[in-house]
């Protein structure tokens, strides 16, 4: 997959958002390439949608400013929107109009003229095999349909940039799948841009050229998934994958103090913990049954996103996820990619 | 750059020497034709499609369609029962206390009689009251405690001597302080009794002592003739009151609330990104919604209208064409405290909130239940800074006297003030709160 083309299409300067005293998105800088897909990685509440609401010119910068496809999104907002498609996280669709008069509703407030519109809609409507229920209304689709209309109405206005907040978000695994095939082919096929946040780190690994993780409103780092994996195994450390019997709730913390970790982060049974350099396993087997802690499986793991992001902010994604148990365990499955180095025990 | 000066005309002069941002490539072909009437015409091309989409929400809507006319009946029903209006009562309670003691025999007079059975044959005509005998002022005192009674006839003890000798004849009505719309009543039905018997007293006096004929009795007794005729023919009733001003009050209610809610509700669910995030104005969308709500005011308005004429008995007497105007221009003056309550609650239950305090005060003080000359005179100036008032009055005028629009002209003119007033503060609120 070859990133965008050079050109930017999205550059912000040290956009900021202050609600009150909370600071929602923190003086970000960041580029996109056109053709690129970029994701923005981070739990909840971290400042991807705030980053969104203010590219889509919904929401106004306190800080800062940005410029999409050449035009600032402060003073020429009418020209980003021409621009700019939108799949928000909560979907933009009324439930009493039937698939064909929603997206005709907004080809019509893009003023796309009557022919084109028609013939775009049937279009759209074929390539996420919605034909059939074109003329039904949405209020009898199930999730997986309405999220094919949601991703598709935001086409309807040929937008060259589209954001797409959680686009798989509570989607069965076919559905999920079915979305991210479409993501990547509006890339390949017609050169969309496409940005796209998400806090599933293999939905992010699998679609995005770049990422930015984003965490607590600031950009803390950003690369390919592949550098950024690379990244934090080049300066030595290593991620140990502890599976422990009836840990303590402070089992991770009890790890951290080992000599030689840098993190340590607990899941129920499991622990991450990043160590300096490869040395450092034989101190964490140590102290983890210095601890009385009953190992069941460790091993050393090729870094993932999820590393990453425990690399750089010292926390996990997970810790996070609990706020939405819907979106966590369905329809998000794990690309075989990741598998464990060396296996101990 | 051509394009950009195509795109916005001032920005040419500084556009020309210039790019105003880094853009290079050129812009998409589509922004390239907003162009001074063109974009009327997408502001108004989008404004329609908004109404449409809301209208076709709102016909599908099953639940909204029943409410259309079972909140107007509703209210009618309620409104129209619960309020005593005069030919309604009837079977009052009320004891009759005959203390009359004709030359101390103990026995009542003949002049008492004849008004005890006046009374009684009057009201066997009417039954305005259940009459019940009692002995004592006392009692009948502790019967109207009790609650048993609500009112009493006493006619005194010297009732018929003293007409015998020359003097008045005495009555007392008395009443409950603690039901004074009941009492008023009561009082009311009796005086108008006792007084037809005392005229009739008379005549027969007259006739009498004079020799002249009854009719001539009569023509002394009673010298002027009154009669009460309406301008137009009917009885005066009160939904024939009730009705116009009720569908002022259905159109206030969903120019009002309906446009907050529709906006709160399409923030709520994330649908109104979808629209803002689009190249449509900000004032197409509130004209869009605003189209919506006064059709569907209209409607509204007509089903009143249509259940007062085939329920309630109502007749139209002034043009359908008027009503329709009058309902419009109702619309137009209220729309912009729809807009304003829009830009400043943030969400349903907050704009919900704000309904319920400007509403309330205008149902009860608008001169839609009752009339505001019935209030005080401080409250009477609060009902006319509400242009409820005005909108009910006008279509009052218009429907039970069959106005023409030259008799309405000073409440049209109040409510398009008020229109445009309230428009000039709330459009830019609404701009200004749609771009958080």
């Amino acid at each position: 997959m070859a990133a965008g083309s050079g050109e930017p299409m999205i550059q912000t300067f040290e956009i900021s958002k202050k609600f009150d005293d909370f600071t929602a998105v923190d003086k970000v800088s960041i580029h996109v390439d056109q053709g690129e897909i970029y994701g923005l990685l981070g739990p909840n509440g971290a400042g991807k949608s705030t980053l969104i609401r203010m590219l889509t010119t919904l929401s106004m910068p306190t800080g800062g400013t940005a410029t999409i496809d050449g035009y600032d999104i402060v003073k020429d907002s009418d020209q980003v929107r021409e621009v700019v498609g939108l799949v928000s996280e909560k979907m933009i669709m009324y439930d009493k109009l039937t698939a064909r008069e929603n997206l005709r509703l907004f080809g019509k407030l893009y003023s796309v003229p009557k022919a084109e519109l028609e013939a775009r809609l049937d279009e759209l409507l074929a390539i996420v095999n919605m034909t059939k229920w074109a003329d039904e209304r949405i209020e009898k689709f199930s999730t997986g349909m309405k999220q094919r209309i949601n991703v598709i109405r935001a086409l309807v206005s040929m937008p060259r940039l589209v954001f797409m907040d959680e686009p798989t978000l509570g989607l069965d695994p076919q559905s999920t799948a079915e979305i991210r095939d479409l993501i990547r082919k509006l890339r390949d096929e017609q050169g969309i841009t496409i940005v796209l946040t998400t806090h599933i780190m293999n939905e992010a690994d699998l679609l995005c050229d770049r990422i930015g993780v984003i965490d607590r409103g600031k950009i803390v780092a950003q690369d390919s998934p592949m550098k950024l994996k690379a990244g934090i195994v080049e300066k030595g450390s290593t991620v140990v994958n502890l599976d422990l019997e009836h840990p303590p709730i402070d089992a991770g913390e009890r790890l951290k103090a080992i000599e030689g970790v840098l993190s340590a982060a607990q899941t129920e049974n499991n622990v991450k913990v990043i160590i300096q350099n490869e040395d450092g396993f034989q101190q964490v087997l140590e102290g983890a049954i210095k601890n009385g802690f009953k190992i069941r499986n460790a091993s050393v793991a090729l870094p993932t996103l999820e590393d990453v992001f425990l690399h750089y902010t010292g926390r996990s994604m997970d810790d996070k996820l609990v706020e939405k148990p819907s979106s966590a365990g369905r329809g998000h499955h794990g690309p075989p990619g990741m598998r464990p180095r060396g296996r101990i025990r | 750059m051509i394009a950009m000066t195509d795109e916005k005309g001032n920005e040419a002069i500084e556009g020309t020497v210039e790019a105003p941002t880094t853009k290079k490539v050129p812009p998409n072909p589509r922004a390239a034709r907003k162009a001074g009437p063109v974009n009327i015409r997408k502001t108004l091309s989008h404004s329609l499609w908004i109404a449409h989409k809301d209208l076709l929400e709102f016909s599908r809507n099953r639940v909204m369609l029943v409410m259309l006319f079972v909140f107007p009946l509703l209210m009618m029903v309620m409104t129209g029962y619960i309020f005593p209006s005069g030919n309604n009562v009837k079977d009052m309670p009320v004891a009759i206390v005959n203390l009359d003691n004709y030359n101390n025999t103990g026995h009542a007079g003949p002049e008492s009689l004849m008004v005890y059975s006046g009374v009684k044959m009057a009201n066997d005509h009417s039954h305005f009251f259940i009459l019940k005998n009692i002995s004592s002022e006392s009692d009948a005192k502790d019967e109207i405690k009790h609650g048993n009674e609500m009112g009493a006839l006493i006619i005194a003890s010297n009732f018929t001597n003293n007409i015998k000798t020359y003097g008045q004849g005495s009555v007392t009505v008395l009443y409950d302080q603690s039901n004074p719309t009941i009492s008023a009543e009561i009082t009311a039905i009796l005086d108008q009794i006792v007084t037809q018997i005392a005229t009739q007293r008379a005549v027969m006096a007259v006739n009498h002592t004079t020799g002249f004929s009854i009719n001539i009795s009569k023509a002394i007794v009673t010298p002027y003739t009154i009669q009460n005729k309406g301008t137009v023919p009917g009885n005066p009733s009160y939904f024939q009151f009730l009705a116009p001003g009720m569908m002022m009050m259905v159109v206030m209610m969903g120019a009002m609330s309906g446009l907050p809610r529709a906006i709160a509700y399409e923030k709520d669910t994330g649908t109104l990104d979808g629209v803002l995030v689009a190249p449509t104005s900000r004032f197409s969308i509130i004209l869009g919604k605003v189209i919506a709500q006064t059709v569907r005011a209209v409607i509204q308005g007509f089903v009143v209208l249509l259940l007062a004429v085939v329920l309630f008995g109502v007749t139209i007497h002034g043009s359908l064409l008027l009503v329709v105007i009058m309902l419009l221009i109702g619309t137009f003056s209220f729309i912009g405290l729809g807009i304003m309550i829009t830009s400043v609650a943030s969400d349903e239950s907050t704009a919900s909130t704000f309904m319920m305090v400007l509403q309330f005060p205008m149902l009860f003080l608008s001169g839609v239940l009752f009339p505001i000359q019935q209030m005080p005179w401080y409250m009477q100036a609060v009902a006319k800074v509400m242009p409820l008032t005005y909108a009910a009055q006008a279509m009052r005028k218009i429907i039970t006297l069959g106005a023409g629009i030259q008799d309405i002209m000073t409440e049209l003119v109040i409510l398009i003030v008020f229109g445009v007033v309230l428009m000039a503060i709330s459009i830019p609120l609404f701009k200004k709160a749609m771009t958080k």
